[in-house]
């Protein structure tokens, strides 16, 4: 009887130590979306192996969709949740500043013309040069945010509304068009792999962020000023640089997402590229189980929250909803997600449940 | 909240003065200046087009809804916080009340009790979820500002202009301005003419200002933004202030969206794009402060006035694009954050 009681409460010990574990919650997210997939229309998981417009053998099928789309977001959400957990605000330009860094892309391929032959520079050159623009932009809110202590939000709402102009500024208002193939291999496929190349870009930045955190001490540095500016100020850190430098590193992020955006078009549309992403973004982090407020991150648990996004975007576009309506759903999961993380609802909903095992041990022992 | 400091008397008056000015008037002053030098520049350089009055006339009747969300959002920063929801807000109150009149052939009465319900709704969720809940209320306005967008492509898809009759015949009314009026090209004295909005939009001005300078609700609003802690040893009510403050601003946004959709007429997912931004940089413009506690709805009107006019500046100068106009807001509000950045700054000192 003793030995029976003691294995429940051992399951009981390992379960509160799962819940309890910052993955679970995008992990239970995904599930629970997986499950309402599987009953509602199990074809969703189907894969199918074909070949592509241009005769190169591909997978289709709702979850490559998802590894494919859900990879710019990863990406994003890497540098999202180094400036959450640094600066305790979010930055909501992203989407615009993708706007410019591909915006930047197009003009230095393209040269003076719009619809040229062949490209007008290597590709790589382009990228770095986006990767540069992208990263002064970074600064730019990153220097609003550390010296002129600006809340991010509103520091970041200035890019965010000037931002898609100053894209389609940058190109004279054209709709440049790259013809070369090369170019739409980074949104699409390279001949003869079947896996859309972002999830392998994305698989990049993901080894190369978990190697930075490995062995240097910005993940240290980062979160101790998240949890407590004037503390690591008198421990010798310089805060304000820190924040500086995570605005900068969210903006080398924005200009890979960058790349991969304008790479699936071949071209941009100013107004529509990367529309409401920063929303997605900033969800990720959520999702991902990190504090709004700033402090502590766990990076593996916002990449997998990105992921789950798309799962979410993903599974709203098979149900019909219009594209235009999405934010609308996604606005709801996110307020939910918050309520819940809020700290006086968990304090409340943990003595809640404090008051129930207090009920059901009176009736074991009665 | 205010630097009231006695100086020492052999300091030179005017320095005196300076410093005993509090930081809201010290802000505001900036404002009114700027406005008065841009226009009069306007004047002297952009020809005699900003001398008609019906120049000042068009601003002020194309900007009514954005005035009134303006008063709500300076509201709401006094209070120390933000909401960015107006936008999103004012389209889906134009949409609602657009489908209301147009198809199912609606009352303009009970429209304008639409708007005000969806205003009150968003405020008092909001407000709920910031003042008692505590959250940021930067991610709750942005859920509500997609959550508004969202829901008005689900309400209606496609844009449309309004037929009702009603309806109609209160968008087209005019109200002359006495006095005031312009010879037109053909010699003909046209008078200068403001909309209903304008009126609406003045007379919230005007009870806001009253409200925040003579009410105990109003010095409430700036004891909790400026020091949360000390205004609870007050024995304000600090959650009910920001509540009072959030639902206000979602009231004045469903105002501000009706006034919007009496101005175009029609309604649209679109429609409204970037108001939230416009809303907050007038009011950091009209010299309310990010921080909280120091700010002036007189101040907010203007900053709705300078914003709009360095508009108008740029796009007479010949750069029409609409991209132009994006950038010169985000140009100017960044100024005048780093401006607030440096005499806060300053004043500490």
């Amino acid at each position: 009887m003793k030995s029976e009681n003691m294995k429940k409460s051992g399951v009981m010990v390992f379960l509160k130590k799962l819940v309890r574990q910052q993955i679970f919650i995008p992990i239970a997210a995904l599930l629970l979306l997986a499950v309402f997939n599987l009953i509602n229309d199990p074809s969703f998981y189907k894969i199918t192996y074909g070949y592509n417009s241009a005769g190169d053998p591909v997978l289709s099928g709702y979850l490559m969709t998802i590894l494919d789309y859900g990879s710019e977001l990863a990406i994003l959400a890497i540098g999202m949740t180094l400036v959450t957990a640094a600066t305790g605000g979010q930055d909501i330009s992203v989407g615009a500043t993708i706007a410019i860094s591909g915006s930047v892309i197009l003009r230095i391929l393209c040269g003076t013309n719009s619809r040229p032959e062949t490209l007008q520079a290597p590709i790589l050159v382009a990228f770095l040069v986006s990767c540069v623009v992208a990263m002064i932009f970074g600064a730019f809110n990153g220097a609003l945010v550390a010296y002129f202590k600006i809340q991010p939000m509103v520091a970041t709402l200035i890019l965010f509304t000037a931002g898609r102009s100053i894209a389609a500024w940058i190109n004279n208002n054209e709709l440049p068009i790259i013809s070369d193939p090369v170019f739409s291999y980074f949104g699409g496929f390279i001949p003869g792999i079947p896996i859309p190349t972002p999830f392998f870009i994305a698989a990049a930045c993901m080894i190369v962020t978990g190697l930075v955190l490995k062995f240097t001490t910005l993940g240290l540095y980062t979160q101790s000023v998240g949890i407590n500016e004037s503390s690591s100020r008198l421990n010798g850190l310089n805060p304000a640089f820190i924040k500086f430098l995570t605005f900068v590193i969210l903006g080398l992020c924005v200009a890979v997402a960058g790349l991969i955006k304008v790479s699936r078009l071949s071209s941009i549309n100013y107004s529509v590229i990367a529309k409401d992403i920063e929303m997605d973004a900033i969800l990720a982090v959520a999702l991902g189980g990190n504090a709004l407020s700033g402090g502590k991150f766990n990076m593996t648990a916002s990449i997998l929250g990105a992921y789950v996004i798309q799962f979410l975007t993903t599974t709203l576009y098979k149900l019909n909803v219009q594209s235009d309506a999405l934010p609308a759903y996604k606005a709801v999961v996110v307020i939910v997600l918050v309520v819940l993380s809020a700290p006086i609802v968990r304090e409340k909903l943990s003595a809640f449940f404090k008051k129930i095992n207090s009920k059901q041990r009176f009736k074991e022992v009665g | 909240m205010s630097s009231n400091k006695k100086v020492p008397a052999s300091e030179s008056g005017l320095q005196n003065k300076f410093r005993n000015i509090t930081d809201t008037n010290l802000l505001l002053l900036i404002t009114i200046v700027v406005f008065f030098v841009m226009y009069i520049g306007a004047i002297i350089f952009q020809g005699k087009g900003f001398l008609k009055p019906q120049t000042f006339f068009n601003i002020l009747n194309s900007n009514a809804a954005l005035i009134i969300a303006a008063c709500g959002m300076s509201i709401v920063m006094i209070t120390g916080g933000i909401d960015i929801s107006v936008g999103g807000v004012a389209a889906l109150v134009s949409m609602c009340c657009a489908v209301y009149l147009d198809f199912h052939d609606g009352n303009v009465f009970v429209s304008i009790l639409i708007a005000l319900a969806i205003g009150l709704g968003y405020g008092i969720v909001q407000g709920f979820l910031v003042a008692y809940l505590d959250i940021q209320p930067f991610i709750v306005s942005l859920a509500g500002m997609f959550f508004a967008r969202g829901m008005t492509t689900i309400v209606n898809t496609n844009p449309f202009n309004v037929q009702n009759e009603s309806f109609v015949s209160l968008k087209e009314t005019r109200i002359t301005v006495p006095g005031l009026g312009s010879v037109n090209k053909l010699g003909k004295y046209v008078p200068a003419y403001i909309e209903i909005g304008v009126v609406v939009a003045l007379l919230t001005v005007i009870i806001l200002f009253c409200v925040l300078r003579w009410t105990k609700l109003g010095r409430g609003f700036y004891a909790v933004g400026g020091n949360s802690q000390s205004a609870l040893m007050l024995g304000i009510n600090v959650k009910r202030t920001k509540f009072i403050s959030h639902l206000l601003c979602g009231l004045l946004a469903g105002i501000g969206g009706f006034v919007y959709f009496m101005h175009v007429g029609s309604g649209s997912a679109s429609h409204a794009s970037g108001m939230e931004m416009n809303a907050i940089a007038s009011s950091i413009i009209g010299g309310t402060m990010l921080t909280g506690g120091v700010g002036n709805i007189i101040g907010t009107l203007f900053g709705v006035l300078s914003l709009n006019t360095i508009q108008n500046i740029v796009s007479s100068a010949g750069y029409d694009d609409a991209w132009w106009t994006g950038i010169t807001i985000a140009a100017m509000l960044c100024l005048f954050l780093i401006v607030q950045s440096i005499v806060m700054a300053r004043k500490k000192k």
